[in-house]
């Protein structure tokens, strides 16, 4: 989406161009520079990490409050996320969340209090069947070819839809300005406005350059992630030896995030 | 025609009415420029409650319009004349209420600068898209249709053909409003009170309750204030419409309690209990569904009965309080409801805000100075061109004397029987 309306952009700045020059003002440099632009080939992408249906997998026994507090740091500073104190018009994208409501009407009855209170890292499931994608007006929130849930905040018109959908409380919604909640601004990565959703990426644009999600690399280990579909990947062998847990598999989102307990 | 509704046979007080209006929307759109410029944490919706007063309302506003559709489809589809002269109020009730359900839903969107990216992008596996073409059609054919049959009724004509496929047209589009905005929340996997086949059914018969209601309430206003009479059959046969339509929102709303309580299945009982019994001490809306219950027997007691229903006064009451009861229901209890209970298995609460209080109400003014300035239009074109409708000065005095003393109604209908045998 992104790579076609930077094409077409050049493309105009080319036609612009040409006219300028054609008119003969002397743009010469302009027109070259957007013509290399254009003329230029599409190479495939090798660095890009590779698979379809990128998953996650979450070794619960290493990780405790601390360390998920230092992956919201990690994150939250990285992509922008707004530190609002009122906690009704929060923004997070992975957080600590316990047992008992991360798994909510799937615990057992009498749980121990220690299991039950246990902080667990919570974030968006990149759903393989996303409500949150089906129910969006504009297109803005979508699946990418390796099964990354997106969002286009330029599109997204904040009619929450998609916040009343997600059966995982993944989403939220820019209730205040977030430019006013950020203690320091990092320019390799958009910051939004008001009246927008956003939700965890899965870091795609790390994945883009061969780089792991930034709260796996912080947990030292402790996460996984990689292609699902691949029978070799690290992920594939983790859920195929260890006893793993998904969030709500009834409702048929098929998350792609798996918990090992 | 339209510059009949502005100038011909106006008051002071229709000018009083209309500037108090005018000043309610401009403390409306004053709170909503508020909201765009704080952005919504002036609202009471938060990360959990994500939809809440605005879209309840856009709800119980597209069942209003959708209601309307009781008096066109009898006229058209089953050819009751008694409805011939109140056709066209069913239709204008319906353009200022698409219109508020639509303002409903552009003050609750957060950046509406790029509200049609919901068309330049559309998205047919999207609820909310189709919502978004339904709703303004619905209102189109409703705009045509009313105001071409009026402008014949003006001219002394009969209004043409394509007129009455138009009206036909739009009796499918009264229903699939209604049905779009169901499906907007019973497609949702997670939200257990939304997450019903029933949905649909339920709003169809609930708006088909509510919508006639307000058009005898209408009526009745129209008669008071300006002398024209709808018809006292045509009034009956529309009550008798309400307390089917009513008793089958009610059963349906009984169908739920079953379910949730008989089977046990916590969420599926959590909005019920948060609603009207209070759930983990959220109980802040339990005090509107004792009221909601309470208007529910009476209104079930003053339709039910065939003499009770029968009286004006009566009526009068039954249709305010179904009314209200679907208000309480539908526009204020229902969305919040569904969201109450979080995905982390907790209850939140939502407390609506001054700003979305004012906004709501600036809406209100909007719809009902739309409706003002249309049924003054009819009753005006009605007044030049129907004279049947109005009883005689001396009789309509005595006709609203014997109505308020002794809750008799007199019929004009029998006399204007040869007119409409003469249009024929
Ligand atoms: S967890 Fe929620 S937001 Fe994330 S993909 Fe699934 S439905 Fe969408
Ligand atoms: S809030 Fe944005 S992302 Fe969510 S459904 Fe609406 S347009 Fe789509
Ligand atoms: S995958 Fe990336 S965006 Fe998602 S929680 Fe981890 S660091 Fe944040």
């Amino acid at each position: 989406m992104e790579k076609m309306s930077r094409r077409k952009f050049l493309k105009l700045g080319t036609l612009c161009a040409a006219g300028v020059s054609a008119a003969a003002i002397g743009a010469s440099s302009v027109a070259s520079a957007a013509t290399t632009a254009t003329t230029g080939t599409y190479q495939k992408n090798v660095k890009r990490l590779k698979g379809t249906a990128m998953g996650m997998v979450i070794d619960m026994r290493e990780i405790d409050s601390e360390k998920i507090a230092e992956l919201q740091k990690v994150c939250h500073a990285f992509h922008n996320v707004p530190n609002v104190p009122n906690e009704k018009d929060e923004v997070k994208w992975i957080w600590a969340e316990k047992y008992v409501n991360l798994f909510a009407g799937e615990t057992t009855e009498r749980l121990a209090e220690k299991f039950a209170d246990k902080d667990f890292v919570a974030l968006c499931n990149h759903c393989e069947s996303p409500v949150c994608v089906r129910v969006c007006p504009t297109k803005a929130t979508f699946t990418n070819d390796q099964g990354i849930v997106l969002m286009d905040m330029h599109r997204c018109i904040g009619c929450r839809n998609c916040m009343a959908a997600c059966p995982y409380g993944a989403r939220s919604f820019n209730f205040v300005n977030p430019r006013d909640y950020l203690d320091e601004v990092n320019y390799a990565y958009p910051t939004r406005m008001k009246g927008v959703v956003e939700k965890c990426n899965f870091c795609a644009e790390r994945v883009a350059v061969g780089q792991l999600p930034l709260c796996v690399e912080a947990a030292g280990g402790a996460i996984s992630f990689g292609d699902l579909n691949d029978p070799e990947s690290k992920v594939s062998k983790l859920i195929a030896e260890n006893f793993t847990l998904q969030r709500k598999i009834n409702l048929g989102t098929k998350p792609k995030v798996y918990y090992i307990i | 025609m339209i510059e009949k509704a502005l100038i011909k046979r106006t008051s002071k007080s229709y000018w009083a009415w209309v500037l108090f209006l005018i000043a309610l929307i401009a403390v409306g759109f004053a709170a909503y420029l508020y909201q765009m410029t704080q952005g919504f944490t002036v609202t009471g919706m938060s990360r959990d409650i994500s939809w809440g007063m605005y879209i309840g309302h856009l709800t119980f506003f597209v069942g209003v319009a959708a209601g309307g559709v009781m008096i066109v489809l009898p006229y058209y589809l089953h050819n009751v004349k008694e409805f011939g002269r109140i056709t066209v109020v069913g239709e204008f009730l319906a353009i200022p209420a698409v219109i508020m359900a639509l303002l409903f839903v552009v003050v609750d969107i957060g950046s509406p600068m790029k509200l049609f990216n919901v068309y330049i992008y559309a998205t047919p596996h999207s609820m909310l898209f189709w919502d978004s073409v339904v709703l303004p059609c619905y209102l189109l054919l409703n705009l045509v249709v009313g105001y071409s049959v009026l402008q014949a009724e003006n001219k002394g004509l009969h209004y043409k053909k394509w007129v009455k496929a138009l009206a036909l047209v739009s009796i499918p589009f009264a229903f699939s409003i209604h049905i779009v905005t169901a499906f907007l929340y019973s497609g949702l996997p997670s939200r257990h009170y939304f997450l019903t086949a029933m949905l649909p059914a339920k709003f169809l018969a609930s708006a088909f309750a509510t919508g006639p209601s307000l058009i005898i309430l209408i009526c009745f206003l129209l008669k008071k204030l300006c002398g024209f009479d709808a018809g006292w059959n045509a009034i009956k046969k529309l009550s008798v419409i309400i307390a089917y339509a009513y008793t089958a929102t009610i059963f349906m709303v009984g169908c739920e309690f079953f379910t949730a309580f008989y089977s046990n299945v916590p969420s599926h009982k959590a909005a019920l209990q948060y609603l009207f019994f209070g759930l983990h001490g959220h109980n802040q809306f339990v005090p509107f569904m004792i009221v909601f219950v309470i208007c529910v027997v009476f209104a079930l007691f003053l339709l039910i009965p065939r003499q009770n229903r029968e009286n004006p006064v009566k009526l009068g009451f039954a249709c305010a309080l179904v009314f209200l009861s679907m208000y309480i229901e539908k526009g204020l209890t229902f969305i919040i409801g569904g969201l109450s209970e979080t995905p982390f298995g907790e209850i939140a609460s939502y407390h609506m805000t001054a700003v979305e209080f004012l906004i709501i109400v600036g809406i209100f003014a909007i719809g009902i100075l739309i409706a003002t300035i249309l049924f003054k239009l009819v009753v005006v074109v009605k007044k030049d061109r129907d004279p049947g409708a109005y009883v005689p000065e001396d009789r309509a005095g005595l006709a609203l004397k014997l109505t308020t003393e002794k809750g008799m109604f007199v019929d004009t209908v029998a006399r204007d029987k040869d007119r409409e045998d003469e249009d024929e």
